[in-house]
């Protein structure tokens, strides 16, 4: 569905008043990864990794410095309008609908810029209504919506038209955790039952966790990790933590394979790889347990960990 | 070429709509646009009370310049004068959405507003001509009557094509409104006068590299039988159409150049 071939995108900055001192940004650096059909993918980096500046050559909104892209069989940049129809996409800081007019005319516009026959646009409205329970606010004009039914009607004006492949930049910020999850009900069941292919860039780990089987990580411009979230997990996140509480305080624990991380009076943090039970009865050889606790790695703390540059 | 124009009546029709929605300001803008429109024909009534010819022109005939171009320009603002907007769109990043729509972007720049407001300074301009047609003695024959009912589309077209690609700077400026509105606004205040009271520079700058000089100035000199004080040869008087069709490539090709230079904006 998408093959990225050694993409790069690089940015002329010119700096100052009088004397214009030229800067050369790379916000993307020949980055590679192929997505198939059906895929629902995460794309996550921190601000100004080149999340956003990916994202606009997938879609044909950026021409690409070097490399070579294909989304679904079209180079994006040349043959734009093509691709338009075969995609969606949605910013969550853009608004693409007409913002004094009922959102229904928003969509009956959009119904006439993609060219979708009546009897289509019919049903996939009353599909998207239902779903996403736009009844309420289908006759209100846009500026008087709250984010989250903004939102709601973004994803119907993406999805409108039936694209085989949705981009979504952001789709879930600034929502509250009820909109959250509709929003991520709603992206997995097109997902499962239609098969459309998902990119969705997020800050939001909770959307990565409970959406994405694959997961891209970028940072300064370069792909960093690209992969299963378990593997992640297991990679990033083999190490886990035993938390101890002792029956008084004590100097930290020397235990073989594991080191302790944080004392806290009487509550020790062991970082540790392999079996918890063996480290829990070697602690308990060396000093009078009370309380433990076994924390797994959740994935923020993995991606700071690659983030920070840890490998 | 059916459809393109039902849907821009369509995306029109919604920006009405939409200005519709504040009534008492669009009535104050409609109002605002009318006087000021008027007062811009004060300033050629005030030259002439000073001075009673400008060369070899007329108040009258200036008059019939200055009503030409009024509603040239005036119909030319209604349909794309938003671009004095678009610099915003460009700063602010929402031409992305216009770029994953599987639509032109020239087309949906032109669509995505609607300003009828403008309509008042139209209005005026046809009072102007309606006064002066009447007062000046001109003999109504099929070729003169032919070049009035050309002279303004092929006007609308030339003006259009120089706001585009005044337009067009904004790719490489991010902000570059004020410069794109001395093409607008000052191509409309050329328009207005005889071209040939200018510099010998300016002039050649107008017949040869932005064409202003063919919006109005040839034409008339045709309607209103007039020598070229420049010399040129009487077939000139008839290029505006071509010009326009000229112009409006250019236009197409600056704006498909520019847009392969856009560079979006963060977030």
């Amino acid at each position: 569905m998408i093959e990225v071939d050694g993409l790069s995108k690089r940015f002329v900055v010119r700096h100052g008043r009088f004397r214009r001192e030229r800067h050369v940004v790379d916000a993307v650096k020949e980055i590679s990864f192929r997505v198939e059909r059906g895929e629902l993918l995460g794309y996550l980096g921190p601000n100004g990794a080149g999340k956003s500046t990916t994202i606009k050559m997938l879609t044909g909104i950026l021409v690409p410095s070097a490399g070579r892209v294909s989304v679904a069989g079209l180079d994006p940049s040349r043959r734009r309008i093509e691709l338009a129809r075969r995609i969606g996409a949605m910013f969550g800081q853009r608004v693409q609908l007409w913002w004094d007019l009922p959102l229904v005319d928003s969509f009956e516009l959009l119904r006439h810029i993609y060219k979708v026959p009546a009897d289509r646009y019919h049903t996939q409205l009353a599909r998207f209504r239902d779903v996403l329970d736009l009844d309420p606010f289908l006759h209100t004009p846009v500026r008087q919506l709250s984010l989250g039914q903004r939102i709601r009607g973004e994803l119907t004006a993406a999805m409108l038209h039936g694209p085989e492949l949705l981009f979504l930049d952001e789709p879930t910020i600034g929502l509250d955790v009820v909109a959250k999850q509709r929003v991520r009900d709603f992206l997995v069941e097109i997902n499962r039952q239609e098969g459309v292919t998902v990119l969705l860039t997020t800050h939001d780990l909770g959307d990565i966790e409970r959406l994405c089987s694959r997961l891209l990580v970028i940072d300064h411009g370069s792909l960093i990790w690209d992969g299963a979230i378990a593997q992640l997990k297991e990679r990033y996140g083999g190490e886990r933590t035993l938390v101890v509480d002792l029956e008084e305080p004590a100097p930290p624990l020397d235990i073989a394979g594991a080191r302790v991380e944080k004392v806290d009076g009487p509550r020790q943090w062991l970082r540790f790889r392999g079996s918890a039970s063996e480290l829990t009865a070697q602690v308990a050889a060396s000093a009078r347990l009370v309380d433990l606790q076994v924390q797994e790695p959740d994935i923020e703390e993995i991606v700071r960990r690659i983030y920070a540059g840890e490998r | 070429m059916v459809e393109p124009v039902l849907l821009w009546r369509r995306l029109v029709g919604a920006q009405v709509r939409s200005q519709l929605q504040y009534r008492v300001s669009f009535a104050l803008d409609a109002t605002g646009a009318f006087l000021i429109s008027f007062i811009d024909f004060l300033a050629v009534l005030v030259i002439f009370h000073n001075v009673h010819r400008l060369g070899t022109w007329s108040v009258r005939e200036v008059a019939f310049l200055y009503a030409f171009s009024s509603i040239s320009f005036a119909t030319t603002d209604l349909l794309i004068g938003h671009f004095d907007q678009f610099p915003q769109k460009i700063r602010d990043g929402n031409f992305d959405i216009l770029l994953v729509r599987p639509r032109g972007t020239l087309f949906q720049v032109i669509g995505s507003d609607f300003q009828m407001r403008r309509l008042g300074k139209a209005l005026q301009g046809l009072l102007v001509l309606g006064f002066v047609i009447g007062s000046l003695d001109i003999p109504w024959d099929a070729g003169r009557v032919a070049m009035l009912v050309v002279m303004v589309p092929a006007a609308i077209v030339i003006f259009g094509s120089v706001w585009v690609v005044g337009g067009c700077l904004v790719f490489w400026t991010t902000d570059g409104g004020e410069f794109t509105n001395a093409f607008t606004y000052g191509g409309n205040f050329l328009a207005q006068y005889p071209v040939d009271i200018l510099s010998t520079w300016l002039r050649r700058f107008l017949a040869y590299i932005v064409p202003l000089a063919f919006v109005c100035y040839f034409p008339a000199l045709y309607i209103l039988d007039k020598p070229d004080p420049l010399g040129l040869p009487r077939f000139v008087d008839f290029l505006s159409p071509v010009v326009a069709l000229v112009a409006v490539a250019v236009a197409g090709s600056v704006w498909r150049f520019a847009v392969r230079h856009y560079r979006s904006a963060g977030g």
